[in-house]
């Protein structure tokens, strides 16, 4: 404590008001109580000390004190001083509770959280939502005591102002309940997913943003690149969240635009169309910029070039769209001209910013000389044609000259209104002839980045349905999908020929369903139009004095097959299991033969390919998937017949192989199908799931959610327009296939009918 | 009024020429070849044959075909009247007896048996034979006869057999190229060339987009009904939208991406 120094009186009294002995607090207790009469009443003071007070002899140390002495003030500016009963009630009862140690994350983060929250009933909801949480998260033993702290809270709390940046309040919300629910009983999990590390919390966090995110809208933006510029290239999004200091900005190379994951709306430009500002910008760049070689110019020099050719692009791009000026008008900052003092400040940006108002704007506010000068000269060159980057650096380099000033070298540099958001960074404009001089630079070896192998499909991920909080799991599951080996399609052959009586019957019933499409039906008593060659041959009986034939009209009638049909295979491992066993370990019937002794899968392939040929004499378009899992992490797809493949010995061979292992995530594998199914062009689309058991799989101890996903799934089945079916061999089906598939299923008990039941059935659903 | 007359197109229709497909049609005509005009929908295939059609000043009769269009609908047929039956020749028919250019518009769309009964008027026989009415019909020396359709369907069913194709010379056409589009347009409507070339832009816009959600881009006669309602008093972008996009496409991507297109052509 610096007794020796000189303390105004008045201080003194609100030292010994506050009564707190942390030296730490002594140090800064002057400059906080300074900002705090600044802006607090009377009153507010009064009470403000009564809490630094309660806080200092709380018990938790020097921090919550040192905190919100500092903190407070500003707080107090924003929501207001009432404020502080509702803050003091939540910070007891973080007290009073395990969690006393997130008090300080949680005062640290209030400013900021202030600034976004600026008003005390959502400040009320946010502290509301934090004893909920720590409510639900605080563990106890017995169920009686609290007792153990909540793992994800103080994350919580740090995380909380920068995602208040993308989410709203209520977005936080669902977050918060989706990291609670998924995660209350396993804190490293927990403290993964509010620290937003884990994969699903980023993904929840992304659904619950404001904004038009770049997913949703890649391809209205990849058509406007191809439709308005002629041109195509990959998006690749970048991520604005989490990096408030440095903000990326838009650019391209070779492998991509980059562009930022989500706009919001802003001066009346929706983010649809922001992203389209961006998009013309960088085409214009593409199209008229020529890299130049930048070891010539000075940074400032470069700087002014790249401004000025980026007001050459953009003229440009209006000339040939008009329309682009109103968005780059309303998203280009207008800088006030005064904003900036050159004494102080350097005004290398806020002049470049003017210069290029100016440019885009015809009725820009300066009235700089030479800001007006240059847009003047800007505007005549552009008179001339197209000019070329050469000739803008010309001008840029003069404009840099009789603009500059001293002061531009200084070290603080005036920012404000100069950002020009849907601009790219310029990396290609330029050319250098040296990599670099730094001393560095000499050390380094280039990376020579070889290209990786390409091993199978990268993974699709498929939410799940979680029904005990009726959300999806975002990205869930990850389907690796891969053609199925292959076999001797000799054997599939064979096993048709075992059943060639059976193919005939099917044969037969074929034919009734053969495509057929338009028809005139001749010879009608009764029909829509006359047939005329029949009518004249009527009336030349009738006048021969024959009796003439009375069916003279003639109708149509459409009967044409437009079905496409999936046909998806449970591959699990009780597909192994002998057909006795399948039909509860019943011994075999006397009457059978010897050699009926096979498993689910044998019966299956030989039911498959009877089903396959009997599409194929159809016609329809049809495909093939096996699927089984192995935790959702693996989930495989494997492609044994694709609709563009006819019914060929590659086909054959593959379903030959056909072979069971692991378990039966069952949702994943439709939704994945159903992306298949969906994009064939077809009135009607049929998904035949031919599976043995319920869906199960190694990593999910309750038996309902699969089940429930899968129901789930099948909803979203129908709402693209497919009909699923499932074709069920386990006995004992019932309790849980109505749940998912509703009245669309057939159990078939007795398996050695498969192969027959199963074309059937299929005709039967068709017909 | 003959019959002749009747068929003849009276009033010089307007077309531009895009290159020397004029000159090479009445070569065509002069060997009395078949032609086959090819090219997407709206871009003019039928303007131009009315046209070579007053230029050569000949009778025309356009035949629209459907997959209802049976062999006799072409050829004609026995109508039933008081004392009996009386022939009635079919428009192919009636060309070859006048020596008329017959145009079957959109072949494809009638059946392939349908299509057949032209192959003895399309080779060096020049013939029709009128099987029920017992007649073998020697055709006119103007007779000419002109196939188009749109080869952009892709579809299986829809093609013309290799032994119909074979019968015909062809020209394909497409969209004209902006500078001359934008001419037509104006010329058409009476519009002035910039707004013409406005609606242009669009129009290629929407035809970049062809193969990616779009089976046709924007189509000539789209172009001159948009400047039409223009004219007429239609605010721009109204017409546009009205005119140009909401017809082709139920795409709320596709639409969105037009609509900017629009908003951005405006300005």
């Amino acid at each position: 404590m610096a007794e020796t120094e000189y303390e105004h009186p008045l201080m003194k009294v609100y030292r010994e008001q506050l009564g707190c002995g942390f030296p730490q607090v002594v140090q800064v207790f002057e400059d906080c109580m300074a900002e705090a009469l600044s802006v607090l009443s009377r009153e507010g003071i009064d009470a403000f000390l009564e809490y630094a007070r309660f806080l200092c002899k709380m018990g938790r140390g020097v921090e919550p004190v040192l905190i919100f002495l500092e903190e407070w003030p500003s707080v107090a500016a924003t929501l207001g001083e009432p404020a502080l009963p509702a803050l003091s009630a939540f910070i007891y009862k973080m007290h009073k509770s395990p969690n006393g140690k997130a008090i300080v994350p949680f005062l640290q983060s209030l400013a900021a959280i202030a600034r976004r929250l600026p008003s005390q009933e959502q400040m009320q909801d946010y502290m509301d939502l934090a004893l909920d949480f720590m409510e639900r998260t605080t563990g106890s033993i017995h169920g009686i005591h609290a007792t153990f702290a909540s793992p994800g809270l103080p994350e919580f709390f740090q995380q909380t102002p920068s995602l208040l940046n993308q989410v709203s309040i209520s977005g936080l919300k669902n977050w918060v309940e989706y990291g609670i629910r998924n995660y209350h009983d396993h804190p490293d999990r927990q403290r993964e997913y509010f620290s937003l590390q884990s994969a699903d919390s980023r993904a929840m966090m992304q659904r619950e943003r404001h904004g038009t995110l770049l997913v949703d809208n890649e391809r209205k933006l990849d058509m406007a690149l191809r439709g308005l510029w002629n041109d195509s290239d990959h998006f690749v999004p970048y991520s604005l969240k989490l990096d408030e200091l440095r903000k990326p900005i838009p650019y391209y190379d070779k492998l991509g635009i980059r562009l930022p994951d989500v706009y919001d709306d802003r001066n009346g430009v929706t983010g649809i169309d922001r992203y389209r500002a961006v998009l013309a910008h960088i085409v214009g760049h593409k199209r008229w910029t020529t890299a130049i070689f930048a070891d010539n110019y000075s940074p400032f020099q470069r700087m002014t070039i790249e401004f000025m050719e980026d007001s050459r692009v953009e003229y440009l791009a209006m000339r040939q769209y008009p329309g682009l000026r109103r968005i780059f008008l309303a998203l280009h900052p207008v800088p006030a001209e005064d904003a900036c003092d050159p004494e102080k400040e350097s005004a290398v940006r806020h002049r470049l910013a003017m210069l290029s108002r100016a440019i885009l704007d015809a009725n820009h506010p300066y009235q700089n000389p030479n800001i007006i000068d240059f847009a003047q000269r800007f505007q005549a060159l552009m008179a001339q044609g197209e000019s070329s980057t050469q000739e803008i650096a010309d001008l840029a380099v003069l404009f840099g000259a009789r603009a500059r000033r001293q002061s531009d070298q200084l070290p603080n540099l005036h920012f404000k209104d100069t950002e020009i958001d849907y601009r790219d960074d310029n990396r290609q404009m330029w050319k250098f002839i040296e990599e670099g001089d730094e001393e560095e630079a000499f050390d380094q070896h280039r990376k020579v980045e070889l290209e990786e192998e390409i091993k199978g499909l990268p993974p699709r991920h498929y939410p799940e349905w979680d029904y005990t909080s009726q959300t999806y799991r975002p990205d869930w599951a990850s389907v690796y999908e891969a053609l199925h080996p292959k076999g001797n399609a000799t054997d599939i052959d064979r096993l048709l020929e075992k059943h060639s009586a059976l193919a005939k019957r099917l044969k037969r019933m074929l034919d009734l369903l053969k495509p057929q499409e338009k028809v005139r039906i001749r010879y009608q008593e009764e029909g829509s139009e006359l047939d005329l060659d029949v009518a004249l041959r009527s009336l030349i009986d009738f006048k021969g004095g024959a009796t003439p034939d009375p069916r003279i009209n003639m109708s149509h009638k459409t009967s044409g097959r437009d079905i496409a049909v999936m046909l998806l295979l449970d591959l699990s491992e009780s597909l192994n299991e002998s057909v006795f066993a399948g039909m509860g370990g019943k011994p075999p019937n006397s009457q059978k033969v010897a050699g009926s002794e096979q498993t689910i899968l044998e019966l299956s392939q030989e039911a498959v390919s009877l089903l396959a040929w009997a599409v194929d004499k159809l016609g329809d378009p049809f495909a093939i998937g096996g699927f089984h899992s192995n935790t959702r992490h693996d989930v495989r797809y494997l492609h044994i017949k694709g609709y563009s493949e006819p019914w060929n010995d590659e086909v054959k061979g593959r379903l030959a192989a056909m072979k069971a292992g692991y378990s039966t995530r069952m949702g994943a594998a439709m939704r994945h199908a159903a992306h298949y199914l969906a994009a064939q062009k077809a009135d009607k689309k049929l998904m035949l799931i031919l599976t043995d058991g319920q869906p199960a799989d190694v990593d999910t101890k309750d038996e309902r959610l699969l089940i429930e996903d899968a129901r789930q799934a099948v909803k979203e089945l129908d709402q693209k327009g497919i009909y699923a079916y499932c074709i069920n061999l386990d006995p004992k089906a019932d309790e849980y296939v109505t749940d998912i598939f509703g009245k669309r299923y057939t159990v078939i008990d007795n398996i050695q009918r498969l192969p027959e039941r199963l074309p059937q059935l299929f005709m039967a659903l068709t017909k | 009024m003959p019959i002749k007359d009747q068929y003849k197109v009276h009033k010089e229709p307007f077309y531009q020429q895009q290159s020397n497909e004029v000159a090479l049609y009445e070569a065509a005509y002069a060997a009395r070849l078949p032609v086959m005009v090819k090219g997407p929908t709206g871009c003019g295939k039928s303007r131009f044959i009315e046209y070579m059609a007053w230029k050569l000043n000949k009778p025309l009769i356009t035949v629209a075909c459907n997959e209802d269009m049976t062999a006799s609908d072409l050829v004609g047929r026995y109508l039933l009247d008081a004392n009996g039956t009386r022939w009635l020749d079919g428009p192919l028919t009636t060309a070859a007896r006048i020596g008329a250019i017959c145009y079957l518009d959109e072949i494809v769309e009638a059946r392939q048996d349908t299509t057949v009964v032209i192959h003895p008027l399309t080779d060096h026989r020049r013939t029709l034979p009128l099987d029920k009415k017992g007649e073998l019909l020697e055709a006119h020396p103007d007779f000419q006869l002109v196939i188009s359709y749109n080869p952009g369907y892709q579809n299986l069913m829809k093609d013309l057999k290799q032994s119909t194709k074979q019968r015909f010379t062809a020209f394909e056409f497409d969209y004209p190229e902006a500078q001359l589009e934008t001419r037509i347009v104006a010329r058409e409507t009476g519009t002035d060339e910039a707004l013409a070339g406005q609606l242009v832009k669009i129009g290629n816009v929407a035809r970049n987009l062809k193969g990616h959600g779009l089976d046709e881009g924007i189509s000539t006669r789209l172009l001159v009904y948009a400047a039409t309602l223009i004219k007429g008093g239609v605010a721009p972008r109204d017409a546009c939208r009205m005119a140009l996009v909401r017809p082709i496409t139920d795409d709320a991507d596709i639409r969105d991406t037009l609509d900017h297109a629009i908003d951005a052509t405006f300005g």
